[in-house]
C-alpha cells in the first residue's frame, strides 16, 4: 500500500508534466500554450524533489516560473495581437514532425530498457537527506572552475540581452522623434 | 511496480521529444524557444535520475543540473532580447519569413 | 506536522491504517488549517486596516456589524460569495478561471513552511527560505494570466507592471534574506529563529541588532511592500491610474480569492521578517510563545497600513531605479559585509 502510494505520486507528476508538454506542443493559442507551461515546470520541481534533488526543485520553480516564464510570456505579449492568435497557419509540417516523434520514441524507449545500467539494488529505498550544503561544498570547491564562468556568462548575458533588445542608437532615436511626432 | 530508473527515462525522454516536436513543426520564435527549455529540462531529468539510482553519484547530477539551470536562463534572456530585435525589425516572429539577411 | 502525525497516531483507529494514508491525512488537515489561516488573517487584516486608516483620518470606521465593527469584514465576505459572477464576454474564459486559484495557491504554499508558533509549522523544510523564495514568484503568473485573460486594457497595464516590478523585487528580497541565513548557517526556519535565542534581556541576540541585518531589515521590508503591491509601491492596482490594476474585471468570489491571497501574502512576509530579524517567537525576557510571535507579525502589519496613509505612490521610474540602482547594489555591498562580520567575530 505504501510502496504504491509511493509510485503513484510520480506518476501523477510524470502525467501532469507530460500532459501540459504536450498541450504546449498541441495547442493552438500561444498564450494558453505558455501558461501551460507552468504546470510542466511545477511538475518537474516535483519529480526532481521526489528524485531527492531538492535544491534543484526549489531552484527550478525559482528561476524557470519565477524568471524564464515570465520573460517568455512577455515575449508573447509583445509580439502577438491581444487576441493570442495569429491569422496564419502557425505550424509546419505537422505530419512528418509527428511520424518522426513516433519513430523517435520508439527507437529511444528500447534503449532505456536494453542498456544494462549500473543501477544499485537499494536505489528507490536510499534515505533521502538535503542535498543543499554538498552543493555548496561542491560549487566552491571541485566546481569552482565552472561555477565562476557561469557567473561570468550569467553577467555577459545580462549585457548582450539588454544590447540586442534595446537596438541601434539610431533606430531609437528615429522611433524617439516618431513618439513625438505622433503626439 | 516501484519507480525505477526506467521510469524516469520514459517520462525525460518523452519530454525531449515533445521539445524537438515543437522545435521541428512551430513556426513562431516564441514557441520554439518553449521546445528548447522543455529539450533542457529533459537532460536536467535524466541527471537527476542518474544521480539518484547510479552509485557512488554524491550530488554530482545535481550540480550539473543547476549548471543546466544556469545556461538555460542565460539563454532564454539572450534569446528573448534577440526575438524582440527581429519583432521590431520585421514585424513578425514568424521564422520562415525572417529570411533575409538585410532589411 | 510530525506532531500532528504522533497525534493521530495514538488513536488506536488511526494505527491499522498504512503509515502513507496518515501521512496524506496529516497533510489534508494541515492544507484545510493553512485555507483557514488564510480566510481569518484575511478578515482580521482587513478590519485591522480598515480601522486603522479609519482612526488616522479622524474617522470611525465600520462600526454596526459587532463591537466596532469587527465583524464587518465577515459580512462584506458573505456578500462578496452571494454576488454575481461576471465573466467578459472577450475574456479568455479558461485562463480567467485559473488565474485567481493560481495567486490563491502561491499564497497557500507558503504556509506549508510559515510557523504559526513554536513547532506550529506544517513542516519545518531544511529549506524553507529558499521554499518561500520559490512560492512567492507564483503570485506574478498567476497576475499576468488575470491580466491577460481579462482582455482589458487596464488589467494588461497592471499586470506588465506588477510582473516587472515582482521580478525586479524579488532579487533584492533574495539578497536581504541572505544575511541572516548566514549568521544561523541554516536554511531552516526553526533553526534561524533559536539561534536568536537569549541575550540582553531575551532581545539582544535579534538579528536586528547585528548592523548588517539592521540595513538588511529596513530593505527587506521595503522590497516587501513592493512584493506585496503596498503603497508606496502598489503600482500594478494603482487605483487612480489603472482603476484597479489586474483584476479590475473579477468580482463576487474571484475578486475575494486576489483579496484574501493578497492579505496572506502580507503576513506571510510580515511573519518572515520577524522570523529571520526579529527572533521569532522568542520575546523580551525569555518568555517564549506563539503569542509574542503574532503580536511581532502585527506589528509589522502595523507599520504596513501606517505607511499607506503616510508616504505617496512613486512613479514607475522611481520604482525600477529604487530596485535596479539602489536595492540590489546594496544587498550585495551588505552580503560581503556581514560576510567580513562573521569573520571578524570569528563565527567562521
Amino acid at each position: 500500500m505504501d510502496a504504491l502510494l509511493h509510485s503513484l505520486v510520480f506518476y501523477i507528476l510524470a502525467f501532469i508534466v507530460l500532459g501540459s508538454a504536450a498541450y504546449t506542443a498541441f495547442s493552438a493559442n500561444l498564450v494558453r500554450a505558455a501558461f501551460s507551461l507552468l504546470f510542466t515546470f511545477f511538475g518537474l520541481a516535483g519529480l526532481y524533489i521526489y528524485l531527492g534533488a531538492d535544491f534543484v526543485g526549489i531552484s527550478q520553480v525559482i528561476i524557470y516560473v519565477g524568471g524564464i516564464l515570465v520573460l517568455l510570456l512577455f515575449g508573447v505579449m509583445f509580439t502577438t495581437n491581444v487576441s493570442g492568435q495569429g491569422t496564419e497557419k502557425q505550424t509546419l509540417q505537422m505530419k512528418w514532425g509527428i511520424l518522426f516523434l513516433v519513430v523517435l520514441f520508439l527507437l529511444l524507449i528500447p534503449i532505456a530498457f536494453i542498456t544494462p545500467w549500473s543501477v544499485m539494488p537499494d536505489a528507490g529505498s536510499k534515505a533521502l537527506e538535503s542535498s543543499v550544503s554538498p552543493i555548496g561544498v561542491g560549487l566552491l570547491t571541485k566546481y569552482l572552475l565552472p561555477f565562476e564562468i557561469a557567473s561570468l556568462l550569467l553577467l555577459i548575458a545580462l549585457i548582450g540581452a539588454v544590447v540586442i533588445a534595446r537596438g541601434e542608437p539610431k533606430v531609437r532615436a528615429e522611433a524617439a522623434k516618431e513618439d513625438t511626432s505622433a503626439l | 511496480m516501484a519507480v525505477g530508473l526506467e521510469h524516469c527515462l520514459v517520462v525525460s525522454i518523452s519530454l525531449f521529444l515533445l521539445g524537438v516536436f515543437i522545435v521541428m513543426t512551430q513556426r513562431n520564435g516564441i514557441r520554439v524557444l518553449m521546445g528548447i527549455e522543455l529539450i533542457l529540462n529533459a537532460a536536467n531529468l535524466n541527471l537527476i535520475a542518474f544521480n539518484r539510482f547510479l552509485p557512488n553519484t554524491d550530488v554530482n547530477g545535481s550540480i550539473f543540473a543547476v549548471f543546466v539551470i544556469i545556461l538555460a536562463a542565460a539563454e532564454a534572456a539572450v534569446a528573448l532580447a534577440i526575438v524582440l530585435a527581429i519583432y521590431q525589425q520585421f514585424s513578425t516572429v514568424n521564422l520562415d519569413e525572417i529570411s533575409s539577411m538585410k532589411h | 506536522m510530525a506532531y500532528l502525525k504522533d497525534l493521530l497516531l495514538g488513536f488506536s483507529l488511526f494505527q491499522a491504517l498504512p503509515i502513507s494514508v496518515i501521512y496524506i491525512l496529516t497533510a489534508a488537515i494541515c492544507a484545510v488549517v493553512a485555507i483557514a489561516a488564510i480566510a481569518v488573517v484575511a478578515l482580521v487584516a482587513v478590519w485591522f486596516e480598515r480601522k486603522i486608516s479609519a482612526h488616522m483620518q479622524c474617522r470611525l470606521g465600520p462600526m454596526y456589524v459587532g463591537w466596532h465593527g469587527v465583524l464587518q469584514t465577515a459580512a462584506d465576505g458573505v456578500k462578496l460569495f452571494v454576488k454575481e459572477d461576471i465573466i467578459p464576454a472577450t475574456a479568455d474564459k479558461l485562463l480567467f478561471i485559473l488565474a485567481p486559484g493560481i495567486v490563491f495557491v502561491g499564497a497557500m504554499l507558503s504556509w506549508v513552511v510559515i510557523p504559526l508558533g513554536p513547532k506550529m509549522a506544517a513542516t519545518d523544510l531544511n529549506i524553507a527560505v529558499l521554499y518561500l523564495l520559490a512560492t512567492s514568484s507564483v503570485v506574478a503568473i498567476g497576475i499576468i494570466m488575470a491580466g491577460w485573460a481579462s482582455h482589458n486594457k487596464w488589467s494588461l497595464y497592471g499586470s506588465m507592471r506588477g510582473a516587472a516590478q515582482f521580478l525586479s523585487y524579488e532579487i533584492p528580497t533574495a539578497l536581504f534574506i541572505i544575511p541572516p541565513v548566514l549568521l544561523a548557517g541554516s536554511l531552516r526556519l526553526g533553526t534561524i529563529v533559536d539561534e536568536q535565542a537569549g541575550g540582553f534581556l531575551g532581545m539582544g541576540n535579534w538579528y536586528v541588532w547585528n548592523p548588517f541585518c539592521l540595513i538588511s531589515f529596513i530593505c527587506y521590508y521595503v522590497s516587501t511592500l513592493a512584493e506585496t503591491n503596498r503603497i508606496p509601491f502598489d503600482l500594478p492596482e494603482s487605483e487612480s491610474e489603472l482603476v484597479s490594476g489586474f483584476h479590475v474585471e473579477y468580482s463576487g468570489i474571484r475578486f475575494s480569492f486576489f483579496f484574501m491571497a493578497e492579505y496572506a501574502d502580507m503576513f506571510i512576509v510580515s511573519a518572515l521578517g520577524v522570523l529571520l530579524f526579529l527572533g521569532g517567537w522568542h520575546g523580551p525576557f525569555g518568555i517564549n510563545h506563539a503569542f509574542i510571535y503574532i503580536a511581532k507579525v502585527c506589528a509589522l502589519l502595523f507599520v504596513t497600513i501606517w505607511l499607506r496613509w503616510t508616504l505617496p505612490r512613486l512613479r514607475i521610474d522611481q520604482l525600477m531605479a529604487t530596485c535596479w540602482k539602489f536595492l540590489i547594489p546594496l544587498g550585495l555591498i551588505n552580503i560581503l559585509g556581514a560576510s567580513f562580520w562573521m569573520i571578524l567575530t570569528g563565527k567562521v
